[in-house]
């Protein structure tokens, strides 16, 4: 599926998200996939205050902004009352922020996956919390320096490894997730596809670019995203039928510094700090590596 | 009408039977001491197909409550019922709801809060929550329980309303009893209670944004609308128990049951299971002579403000039998009973009697006392405001 | 501009308690104010070398170009990523108030 050819509507217009950031991305190519009968749901996150700043209403199909932890449990039930109503053609989607999803939405996402109702599950991961101005969150990268894991003369940063929520989900015996980028549109949106084809719970995992938080001119978003899957920080991969394919990987990774120094959060990495990534990225890649050969 | 079946049942069973009669499109529940009959009897009516619902095991009460939002959202009538932790869990999503005006309806069995821990019953739970802006009732038996669920809908989904009620049962007092339980028929059910065609549900016709945050510039307004829908409820609740009565043959009073309050001169105020206690107590006391009575309070969301001010001019003492306790000052009921009565500008002598906390017994003798001690008050003699009663010293 | 959502000028507050929604919702895809305040760089399309690609339509996070790369100045925040992604460098950012 090429994203060029998705429709021309935008469900997601006049939000009030940053200039270059990939939540628009996200939203945008997403809704063109689900079309208007999509109900959206957003916890607290940059994306829920971005789209909903009263009267002004950025998704034109019904949404509706949940609590924190909840969102999986908010869209679960909605599919269990549409399943219960007999209706068929309605898509319920959430897109929640790498904390909602990692960490306060964790337990919610794991028992509405259980349930087994059919709903998409997108989280676009920005590695931080930065609708509250930039704090860590299990999905923060090692390394990066936060205003709650600030790098200091004790500190380099987020000390712990980014949690992996695609195992998380594959863990779960989901029917259908995956990992993706808003610097690969057209993988994006086929992901989304199946996602809306699936018979049951699906999870997305969208690497989103944060010019604010990660400290890279607004322009350069998109370049960003590439240089993460070019360098080894992040692959495209997915998981149905109990089957991981790997769609890109860096086989043979690029140097992490170059992307490291393009952004404000690692500038102040020193060459052995940056050693330690590459070691913990080369790990992440030998499990990708697995997968592909299979 | 069809006659009504009797059975022996506990107050879970008669909850579940109840919602089972309201044909639910979406429960989501979560298992906790002693709310568990509930939510096993109405997973074995939808797994032997007698309700045709969505059951949903959700891993928390917190999602139960989201579950069930999300559902009512989607347009579907929906219960979940918790108990004491479990309520306490879910409290954010309980301010979600009612705020966002979602007609759900929940069981909630009385159980204290840890810590110290403890399975057993006392109202702490669900009044810490009475701010959560749920309309609460609570119940004396498992008929009533039975006949509050069925009630609990028709409030909730009022077009004046639209606010998620609270029935509570008091934990194994209530809940694990046995009693014989008329259950109605389905048919009867039917007419009474009609299916539910949500006001404030998804409609692809005119998309909204729902549980959008309001600005210092709207919220207050939001905040109004909750407040008059609140106070509406209150003819509401008249009204839907004066309909049930003539439609099954049991009728409660409404916001609350006076019991041989006609010449009263000293009274006890009480919520819930031990008001059965309390009028063996009176009817006993009354036959010795003395004019005491018993005001058996159901809802406390909305509140009867209104009936307490003009009870300050009936009687000479009251006193209010709380089983639950805000640490520093007294029971929340006595304290907003006492306020009321204020109101009318005669003083009278009140006693918050804080009594029964996780678990323990109110036996006859206690409530006995309670009315001794508002005679001597109403005589003029010394009272304390508050005090906690049957202490080990 | 064609295709795109457009700001609703008539949009009219509650003026009283009748006029309220039920609970704290509105309608979706209301939009009262653009975003072009926000704007220090503008994009300025070379239709020369534009070949009509469509990967500045697919990545814009805005949504403001459409299919023949017109864009929604009213919406645009002058982000630069089209220009920047742009493979035939048909768009250039140019600063507000100056000339192309």
């Amino acid at each position: 599926m090429l994203a060029k050819d998705l429709t021309d509507k935008e469900y997601l217009y006049g939000h009030k998200a940053c200039p270059g950031c990939s939540l628009g991305i996200v939203g945008r190519l997403t809704m063109k996939v689900l079309g208007e009968k999509t109900v959206v749901c957003l916890p607290a996150s940059c994306m829920s205050t971005v789209t909903t700043q009263y009267p002004q209403m950025n998704y034109t199909t019904p949404s509706l902004t949940s609590s924190f932890p909840a969102s999986a449990a908010v869209i679960a039930g909605m599919a269990a009352a549409y399943k219960a109503m007999g209706v068929e053609d309605v898509n319920v989607v959430s897109f929640a922020g790498d904390g909602g999803t990692a960490d306060i939405g964790l337990q919610a996402l794991s028992g509405a996956v259980e349930q087994g109702q059919k709903f998409i599950y997108i989280c676009y991961d920005n590695e931080a919390y930065m609708n509250t101005g930039i704090q860590g969150s299990g999905l923060t990268p090692m390394g990066a320096t936060t205003t709650t894991t600030p790098a200091g003369a004790c500190s380099f940063g987020e000390t712990h490894v980014k949690k992996n929520m695609f195992e998380i989900m594959m863990a779960h015996r989901i029917p259908y997730c995956a990992t993706a980028s808003t610097s690969y549109p057209n993988d994006l949106v086929t992901k989304v596809e199946k996602a809306k084809n699936t018979n049951g719970p699906s999870f997305i995992h969208i690497m989103a670019p944060c010019p604010t938080g990660w400290g890279f001119a607004s322009e350069l978003t998109v370049e960003i995203g590439r240089m993460a899957v070019e360098c080894g920080m992040w692959s495209l991969m997915e998981y149905q039928d109990g089957k991981v394919t790997v769609n890109k990987f860096a086989d043979k990774p690029k140097d992490v510094t170059p992307y490291l120094k393009a952004q404000r959060r690692f500038s102040h990495l020193n060459e052995e700090q940056i050693a330690l990534i590459t070691a913990q990225r080369d790990k992440e890649l030998a499990i990708i590596r697995g997968w592909a050969k299979q | 009408m069809s006659e009504q079946v009797k059975m022996f049942l506990n107050g879970d069973e008669a909850v579940a039977w109840a919602v089972r009669l309201c044909r639910p499109d979406v429960v989501s529940a979560y298992p906790i001491t002693p709310q568990t009959i509930v939510v096993e009897k109405i997973s074995e009516f939808v797994a032997d197909g007698l309700m045709k619902c969505q059951y949903m095991h959700v891993e928390s009460e917190h999602s139960a409550m989201a579950s069930a939002m999300g559902a009512s959202l989607a347009g579907a009538r929906t219960f979940t019922a918790t108990s004491s932790q479990g309520l306490a869990y879910m409290c954010e999503m309980l301010h979600y709801v009612s705020g966002s005006r979602f007609p759900i309806v929940m069981m909630n069995a009385n159980r204290t809060l840890a810590a110290p821990w403890n399975i057993f019953g006392d109202q702490r739970d669900s009044i810490s929550q009475r701010d959560s802006g749920w309309i609460q009732v609570y119940v004396e038996n498992g008929q009533e329980a039975l006949d509050m669920i069925i009630q609990a809908y028709r409030i909730a989904e009022h077009e004046k309303v639209y606010l998620p009620v609270m029935v509570n049962l008091d934990g194994f007092v209530n809940t694990h009893t046995y009693e014989m339980v008329e259950v109605p028929a389905q048919e009867d059910v039917d007419a009474f209670l009609p299916p539910f065609k949500s006001l404030n549900a998804v409609d692809f016709e005119h998309p909204k944004s729902y549980c959008i945050s309001a600005g210092t510039d709207w919220n207050m307004e939001f905040r109004q609308q909750q407040q008059q829908a609140t106070l509406d409820a209150e003819a509401v609740i008249q009204a839907v128990d004066k309909e049930y009565g003539a439609a099954f043959g049991r009728s409660y009073g409404g916001m609350l049951e006076e019991y041989r309050m006609e010449d009263a001169e000293v009274c006890l105020v009480a919520l819930g299971s031990v008001n059965g206690t309390i009028k063996e107590v009176v009817d006993s006391l009354r036959g010795e002579g003395k004019k005491v009575g018993l005001v058996k309070l159901r809802f406390i969301r909305p509140f009867p403000r209104d009936y307490f001010k003009a009870l300050a001019g009936r009687v000479k003492a009251v006193g209010i039998v709380s089983r639950d306790l805000s640490f520093g000052y007294e029971g929340a009921i006595g304290s907003e009973v006492k306020a009321a009565m204020q109101g009318a500008g005669t003083a009278v002598p009140a006693v918050n009697f804080v009594a029964g906390l996780a678990g323990r017994d109110i036996p006859r003798g206690t409530i006995a006392e309670m009315y001794q001690k508002l005679e001597r008050a109403a005589d003029g003699g010394a009272y304390q405001d508050m005090e906690m009663v049957d202490m080990r010293w | 501009m064609k295709g795109k959502p457009e700001i609703d000028h008539s949009f009219r507050r509650p003026v009283g308690a009748a006029e309220m929604p039920l609970g704290p919702c509105a309608d979706a895809g209301i939009l009262v104010e653009g975003n072009a305040g926000w704007r220090t760089m503008r994009p300025v399309v070379d239709r020369e070398k534009c070949v009509k690609c469509m990967i500045c339509w697919t990545l814009c996070p805005d949504g403001v170009i459409d299919r023949e790369v017109n864009i929604d100045m009213d919406f645009c925040k002058g982000c630069g990523l089209c220009a920047h992604e742009c493979p035939r460098k048909a768009i250039t950012m140019v600063k507000e108030g100056e000339e192309a």
